[in-house]
């Protein structure tokens, strides 16, 4: 699916799949700073390639990353003759526990306390390609590729102890770093496995599939409450995330950005900043951006030339009040038209039965990733040789992009990514590291470029958009037929887990108005927002109480086991028995889902005030499951963390937008949760020590919203079909 | 340009002098000339409160803080409130709670929990959260952050368990 035409599409990387890509939607701003420049860079604004102006083919969707992983253990693990131990990983932390999770893989195996091991995460040039981080894939990939080799050292420790000792390796143990003979008087250490010669030469061997992993009943330190190792630099402020690394001589850079989404840099005059006393000034048809030795200045030099460039529009500019027709007008291919049209049932007319079938179509907004730490990069060139500090959840792929940007070869560039301040999905690209690279390399110094949070509303990309169309009949009080169709926004968690014989799921692709890409689980939330809502309408047209009416469709034991966990924390039934006679202010809703291997059920008590037309979430019960639990509290809080995040969306959350201008450009008019939007909250984990464990920082984020909705539907008797949700008046 | 003026002020004790721009906010020339850069942007307008600093023992926003403004006053930042190895009680709680997830946001919740307690050390836990509100964690870790300011606020109190 994905198209080699594209500038960034040559040199990727390596065969031997590790990784899978789940739908990631990833628009790249294909900068060229290149000799040969390609024809449509005449099309773009200054600053950003934008979605309407950019080609179909440039788009890389559903696409399947192939990284390599370690080959070697060596590749992935590193023992010094000092005793230190050395892990290595492509992955990256923005705050979902990686750093935690992958340590404690690698300490299990080894047989050492998690605070003897050292992780390296994302350095290009220094470690393996384990994929993004994204799609919730560390967990079931990369968690069990560390504890692969890191299962085959201590392999190699035992069988290098029996060699020495003349014994058997089934008799030799492997505590606190140490192999021991069975009577506890002899060791070796894996300091003493790294200084010996034959240790050297074991440790650069392939990784052997077919390694013993500790059993889950065994675990000392996987499926424990680690906290995250870094965690005092976070509290002192001396970690360097993206945004504090400094650089000897560095200056701070400023780009020059459009006005309005698909606008055209006609001209623009430089001599204003290049006039002024050591700033940096770099200026092409398709880049406008500055550099100085603080960011005030930079500001000032840009400001000097910004009213002096002129634009001209590209695209037709729609606004936000008209998206959903732009989005159902350009759709790419046509509708499937309802593959059960027949079988409904049909009044004398032949108009569908209105007792028995029921359409609604939903819509959900653009909303914002904004990561507290926006974009941000530092570019330091050496000769030809780049290297660049940024925040990303695609490091490997932002290397591509700066050899596509900069006509280098792969191993000319090193990418590092310390510990950055979140993504959710947001940080797949890399046009900050681009255009870092950009400045740094005109100014001949180190250049820090960091994106206002102006710029980031703007110029990130959005979480797309999404009109959903559901259709479905009734049969005897059970679904008989079900036609859903995604229009845009994707297909994650698209069809329906429920046991309906007829059913068919269908997603078009549209033309998005604004540059959308991926987040935090993809258009999962949208599809399970339209299901569940659906459900619970299709449950009071058949008269039946939501939890049982969901039950009575649902054969998947796992999904059934979260959804009756969270129902009977909830007091469903008791609470639904006695809800009518009471204030028809306060609702309760359930919802439930499925995504990526991991299982969600969420129970919602809303309060409404209608005057002031504000919902109020007051309680909140959780159920989820993902396999054998790696980390309780790092799971808790990803939970908790997606709940509350959810929220946002479900009460507030919408990029507006008028003639391509974003609106709504600050968290002062875009507003995300703070404390005061926390529920009465409980989360129930679910440990499942016989299943492998799933990803689990995306699937707890699909249930809240539909189960708010419900609990809206059930308080006032109207129908929720668009997000965020809205009450009384208009 | 404007005009540079000479600064003097004190950042967790120690004096510095600081000739530039005194619009220039006091976010910048900590991160920037000073090289502190505990203290975070987060969107440089106040709504965040990533940039959290105390200045003369009272919480502030440093990024609408211009610099000529700390003139000859003393401000303290995140790197400035442990004691040596010794961390604030603050900073032990946040870490032994695993309050945080990906931390950009902490340095501005310890040092704003730390103006409130300054400012009157037998607040109530709701006129401290009345102020952590101003607070923004994206990811929205909230519920450990407030366990996290009741194991502060413990202590001393008997209101809470």
């Amino acid at each position: 699916m994905r198209d080699d035409s594209s500038p960034i599409a040559s040199g990727t990387c390596a065969s031997g799949a590790v990784d899978v890509d789940y739908d990631e939607i990833v628009e790249r701003v294909a900068y060229d700073f290149g000799v040969s420049r390609r024809s449509f860079v005449g099309l773009l604004g200054a600053g950003l390639l934008v979605a309407a102006s950019l080609p179909a083919a440039a788009q890389e969707r559903g696409r399947r990353s192939r990284a390599s992983g370690a080959r070697n253990i060596g590749a992935r693990i590193h023992l010094g003759v000092d005793g230190t131990i050395t892990v290595l990983s492509g992955k990256v932390e923005g705050g979902q526990g990686a750093r935690t999770e992958l340590s404690q893989a690698a300490a299990e195996e080894l047989g050492v306390p998690v605070s003897r091991v050292q992780m390296i995460l994302c350095i290009t040039s220094a470690v393996p390609d384990d994929g993004g981080t994204y799609g919730s894939g560390t967990s079931p990939r990369t968690v069990p590729a560390v504890r692969q080799a890191a299962a085959a050292v201590r392999g190699l420790l035992i069988s290098y102890a029996a060699k020495q000792w003349q014994i058997e390796s089934a008799s030799i143990q492997v505590r606190d770093g140490k192999a021991m003979d069975p009577d506890g008087k002899r060791s070796i250490a894996y300091a003493d496995l790294a200084k010996s010669d034959e240790g050297v030469k074991l440790l650069q061997t392939a990784i052997p599939q077919d390694v013993q992993l500790i059993p889950v009943k065994e675990w000392k330190t996987l499926g424990t409450a680690v906290l995250r190792p870094d965690r005092r630099d976070i509290v002192t402020g001396a970690h360097k995330f993206p945004s504090d690394i400094s650089r000897p001589g560095m200056l701070y850079g400023k780009v020059m950005r459009p006005p309005a989404f698909g606008a055209r840099l006609e001209s623009v005059d430089l001599a204003p900043a290049k006039a002024m006393k050591d700033v940096v000034v770099v200026g092409g048809d398709q880049f406008v951006g500055v550099a100085a030795s603080n960011t005030a200045i930079a500001e000032k030099a840009l400001e000097a030339v910004a009213p002096t460039a002129k634009w001209v529009s590209t695209t037709h500019n729609i606004s936000s009040n008209l998206l959903y027709d732009y989005l159902q007008e350009n759709v790419r291919n046509p509708l499937p038209p309802n593959p059960f049209a027949s079988d409904s049932k049909t009044d004398s007319d032949g108009k569908p039965a209105a007792a028995t079938s029921l359409r609604r179509t939903y819509h959900v907004p653009y909303i914002q990733h904004a990561p507290l730490e926006p974009r941000v990069a530092v570019a330091e060139w050496n000769g030809d040789k780049l290297t660049v500090w940024t925040a990303t959840q695609n490091p490997f792929g932002v290397r591509n992009e700066l050899a596509g940007a900069f006509h280098l070869p792969l191993e000319n560039i090193s990418v590092a990514v310390p510990d950055f301040g979140a993504g959710f999905g947001g940080k797949h690209t890399g046009e900050c590291a681009v255009e870092a690279a950009r400045l740094a390399k005109e100014a001949g110094k180190p250049v820090s470029l960091r994106w206002s949070r102006e710029e980031e509303f703007t110029w990130a990309y959005f979480r797309p958009a999404a009109v959903i169309q559901v259709e479905a009949t009734l049969d005897a009080g059970k679904i008989a037929t079900w036609h859903f169709i995604n229009i845009n926004s994707g297909q994650s968690a698209m069809e329906s887990p429920y046991a309906i014989t007829k059913k068919k799921s269908d997603y078009v692709a549209s033309i998005p108005p604004l540059r959308h890409g991926s987040y935090r689980a993809l258009a999962a939330t949208a599809n399970n927002f339209a299901r569940e809502t659906f459900m619970d309408e299709l449950a009071a047209l058949a008269g039946k109480d939501p939890l049982e009416f969901r039950l009575a469709h649902l054969d998947n034991s796992r999904l059934r086991a979260v959804l009756e966990k969270a129902a009977a924390e909830f007091k469903w039934k008791s609470r639904a028995a006695e809800k009518n006679a009471k204030n028809s202010n306060v609702g309760f809703g359930l919802a439930c889902g499925t995504e990526k291997g991991s299982y969600v059920a969420a129970c919602a008590e809303v309060a409404l005030d209608p005057k002031n037309q504000k919902i109020k979430v007051t309680r909140v019960s959780q159920a989820f499951e993902c396999g054998a639990i790696l980390n309780p509290a790092n799971l808790l809080s990803q939970v908790q963390g997606a709940i509350i995040m959810g929220l946002g969306a479900v009460l507030r959350e919408e990029t507006q937008f008028e003639d391509g201008q974003i609106t709504n450009a600050s968290f002062k008019k875009y507003q995300v949760p703070r404390f005061d939007d926390v529920p009465e909250l409980d989360v129930h984990l679910i440990n499942r020590p016989d299943l492998s464990s799933a990803g689990a920082g995306e699937t707890p984020l699909i249930a809240i919203a539909p189960a708010v909705a419900n609990a809206v539907f059930q308080a006032t008797g109207k129908s929720v079909t668009a997000l965020p949700i809205r009450v009384g008046g208009a | 340009m404007a005009t540079e003026t000479t600064i003097h002020f004190s950042v967790n004790g120690t004096a510095h002098t600081v000739t530039t721009d005194p619009k220039r906010s006091l976010l910048e020339v900590l991160r920037e000339d000073l090289q502190l850069t505990g203290t975070k942007y987060g969107c440089g307008e106040g709504q965040c409160r990533a940039c959290t600093v105390l200045i003369d023992g009272e919480s502030a926003n440093s990024c609408l803080t211009d610099v000529g403004d700390v003139d000859k006053r003393e401000v303290l930042t995140i790197e400035g409130l442990a004691h040596g190895d010794k961390l604030d009680p603050i900073q032990e709680a946040m870490m032994e709670e695993g309050a945080f997830q990906c931390g950009y946001c902490t340095a501005g919740m310890i040092m704003g929990l730390a103006g409130v307690l300054k400012k009157n050390p037998r607040a109530s836990e709701a006129e401290v959260m009345k102020e952590m509100q101003h607070h923004l964690c994206r990811c929205c870790s909230y519920v450990k952050y407030r366990s996290a300011i009741r194991r502060v606020l413990s202590p001393n109190r008997k209101d809470l368990k």
